[in-house]
């Protein structure tokens, strides 16, 4: 039953849809039958379309008007820059005012702006815009780190040297501390809080008792050396390590003078 | 029943030692320790009853060693001992007499007597031609090992009256024990010929083995080492009190400059101690009465030698002079004069004054670099370190009587030989040898002989050959 119902439904349809596409078929044969009449000739045109005035101006004409770069940080400079013809006045907004008709204007805006360039003339007026975009700046940079007295010591510092079992300066040792010198009265005058200790070592060959005694008094030589040419007493500390530190263990001069030696230190 | 010997004084001693440095031809110095004739002792193995025997090797050994290595006693090798070794004194059987000659007939040698077991004559005749025999046994009796032990002069004629030592020693029963017994039967022993027994005394010094610098002590064998600081700190230089109670030495406290520290023995507790305001205070010294302290430390820019008393209060310089003045040593007989190192002539040399800055002399000849003085008990000699004859640095062990100041070269170019010091016997010396890339401390005798390692960990150094306090 149910079957037959929409048969009989779909039958109702088609018959429906074949009167619709006879009904089309109708309509387009129409059209194609009727064309529309040509147009009509054109009327007369009048005289003064014919004849242009000689007499009237030329308009204003912005050939060009640019703004370079058209994205800056806040307080860096930005350029207009324009070319204008057949204008009498010529004027950019923003209090800027009158301009000649080429020209160029550094502007310092501290927020995104639309200049406006206007050129009028007897002929009419013109008109156009440029912006600056301003971004954000970012962030400043963070300060240059500053160097610690400690940094400067451990890169500019020279260990004076030192002959066997003498605590006489010698005269490379002269030279090493005069810029030793120089360099502490740097690093004092940056950093007032900073104080060196001056270390005083010996090669292994002597007695470990001797040694010490060694080491007191190269640290002492050296450290007068230093007071001589101005560098403050009271920032120099002397300690003796004797023979306790080498910085080589062989048993050759050239090892043997390394360890003879008055070596700067940062005071902990 | 004992007989006390006189054969060997230290009188004779030092005067044989005064003999051979007033000569000066004799590089050799076996006079001093020995005089001209060494007793000859045969000690043959010491057998164990039961449990007892499976300690007698180390037993053996040990006593043989303390023997031989006191330097006063000749040894008679054991090759040469008769088979027929007695245990106790009943063993000697005294010999018969000679059979009669028979009737008409003459014997082509003389009549020997028959031998009936160990006879005294056995030792004292050859091969042997000891002078001395130690004999004896052990058994664990009670749970306690025990030590029979005898000393006989067998150049005596008969066993009655030979016997010099007779006593039973007890130690607890495995090996430890018998070493104690060995020993306390070998310091007997000694003590019969004038030697002091080192059993009891300590050896201070300073090792890196921990990873810093840190005081130690030991037996005078080597054995029992023990860490005495833990400041990490280069902790260096000790010195010990002649009642062996306190130890001082130079320290970098925090970091700081060096100071000294003094600490009790028995407590470990550190004492407190009034370092003077300066660079440098150094090298340590208690004087003999232990009341005041000597040491080193920087005054104008010299390190120089100053005195005060024991908690470091009421400092007074002793030397005024622009040179750097080290190692003060205080004589520990007199206790009025000292030797100390001094740079004052140009090189650092051994220099020698009375506590109150006068009679100051120069002791050695101005050659090399002179370090580590150190007095004999006695206060007649000083041992040192000194790089005469040798480079820069090559330090040898020399000795000084302090009257005749001729200088006796005891070690040869063997390592950096430093920081000898005298033991409390008089006998030897413990020194400190740089022998390849290490450092050991080692003793031997005070003519060089019988070089003897105490140490084999990390690298040690500066050897202090003290009183125990046990």
């Amino acid at each position: 039953m149910k079957r037959m119902r929409i048969n009989q439904r779909t039958l109702v349809a088609a018959v429906f849809a074949v009167a619709l596409l006879v009904l089309a078929a109708g309509c387009k044969k129409k059209v194609a039958v009727a064309p529309p009449p040509p147009p009509p000739p054109a009327p007369n045109a009048p005289t003064e379309v014919k004849t242009p005035p000689a007499a009237k101006p030329a308009a204003p004409r912005i050939d060009a008007f640019t703004a370079e770069p058209a994205s800056i940080e806040r307080g860096q400079a930005a350029t207009l820059r324009w070319s204008v013809a057949n204008a009498t006045d010529i004027s950019l907004d923003q209090n800027l005012g009158a301009v000649q008709a080429n020209g160029t204007r550094q502007v310092f805006p501290s927020n995104t702006t639309t200049y406006t360039l206007i050129a009028r003339g007897t002929g009419g007026m013109d008109m156009r815009a440029a912006t600056v975009a301003v971004i954000a700046p970012p962030p400043p940079k963070p300060a240059a780190p500053k160097i610690s007295g400690a940094d400067m010591l451990g890169r500019e510092g020279q260990d004076a040297f030192f002959d066997y079992d003498k605590s006489d300066v010698r005269d490379d040792a002269r030279q090493t501390l005069t810029r030793n010198a120089d360099l502490l009265k740097r690093i004092f005058a940056q950093d007032p809080g900073f104080s060196v200790v001056l270390e005083g070592h010996c090669d292994e060959r002597g007695s470990a008792e001797y040694n010490l005694g060694l080491g007191d008094r190269r640290a002492t030589a050296a450290k007068d050396f230093l007071v001589q040419l101005g560098v403050p007493a009271d920032r120099i500390r002397t300690i003796s390590y004797g023979k306790e530190r080498p910085v080589c263990t062989d048993t050759t001069e050239d090892c043997y003078q390394r360890n003879r030696r008055a070596h700067l230190a940062p005071a902990q | 029943m004992k007989t006390k010997l006189v054969p060997i004084s230290v009188a004779g001693i030092a005067l044989a030692a005064c003999a051979v440095l007033l000569t000066g031809q004799q590089p050799q110095i076996s006079g001093l320790i020995t005089g001209g004739e060494q007793p000859k002792i045969a000690v043959p193995d010491f057998r164990g009853a039961g449990d007892a025997q499976k300690l007698m090797n180390g037993f053996n050994t040990t006593l043989w060693d303390e023997l031989a290595g006191s330097g006063i006693l000749k040894m008679v090798a054991k090759s040469l001992y008769p088979l027929d070794v007695p245990q106790q004194p009943s063993d000697f059987k005294p010999p018969s007499p000679p059979p009669a000659p028979l009737r008409g007939r003459v014997p082509a040698t003389p009549p020997q007597p028959v031998r009936n077991g160990p006879w005294l004559t056995d030792w004292s005749g050859p091969p042997a031609s000891a002078n001395f025999l130690a004999f004896g046994y052990t058994a664990v009796q009670e749970g306690r090992l025990a030590l029979f032990g005898w000393l006989y002069n067998v150049g005596q004629p008969d066993p009655a009256t030979a016997q010099v030592i007779g006593k039973v020693y007890y130690g607890t029963p495995d090996a430890a024990g018998a070493k104690k017994v060995a020993r306390e039967f070998a310091a007997d022993i000694l003590q019969q010929f004038g030697a002091q027994s080192l059993a009891g005394t300590k050896i201070y010094f300073v090792s890196d083995r921990s990873g810093a610098k840190e005081i130690w002590s030991m037996d005078y064998d080597g054995s029992n080492q023990r860490q005495l600081t833990s400041y990490k700190s280069t902790s260096s230089m000790p010195a010990v009190s002649s009642d062996g109670k306190l130890f001082a030495f130079t320290t970098y406290p925090g970091g700081s400059n060096p100071r000294i520290m003094i600490h009790s023995v028995e407590t470990g507790k550190r004492l407190p101690f009034y370092n003077p305001v300066s660079s440098v205070v150094e090298t340590p010294e208690f004087t003999p009465d232990g009341k005041q302290i000597l040491f080193a430390t920087s005054i104008d820019g010299w390190v120089q030698i100053c005195i005060a008393g024991a908690d470091g209060s009421g400092m007074r310089r002793i030397s005024n002079v622009r040179a750097i003045e080290v190692s003060p040593k205080v004589n520990p007989k007199t206790g009025a004069e000292m030797v100390f190192i001094s740079g004052r002539g140009g090189a650092q040399q051994l220099w020698h004054m009375n506590l109150d800055g006068a009679d100051l002399g120069l002791l050695t000849t101005g050659e090399g670099d002179v370090a580590n003085p150190s007095w004999r008990p006695d206060g007649q000699m000083i041992a040192f370190a000194w790089t005469r004859g040798y480079e820069v640095g090559g330090f040898n062990i020399f000795l000084m009587d302090i009257a005749k100041r001729v200088p006796i070269q005891l070690t040869h170019g063997t390592g950096r030989n430093e920081n000898p010091w005298w033991a409390p016997d008089g006998n030897h010396i413990v020194f400190s040898s740089k022998r390849g890339t290490v450092t050991q401390i080692y003793t031997m005798l005070a003519d060089g002989t019988n070089v003897q390692q105490l140490t084999t960990q990390g690298n040690n150094i500066q050897p202090v050959w003290a009183k125990g306090i046990n």
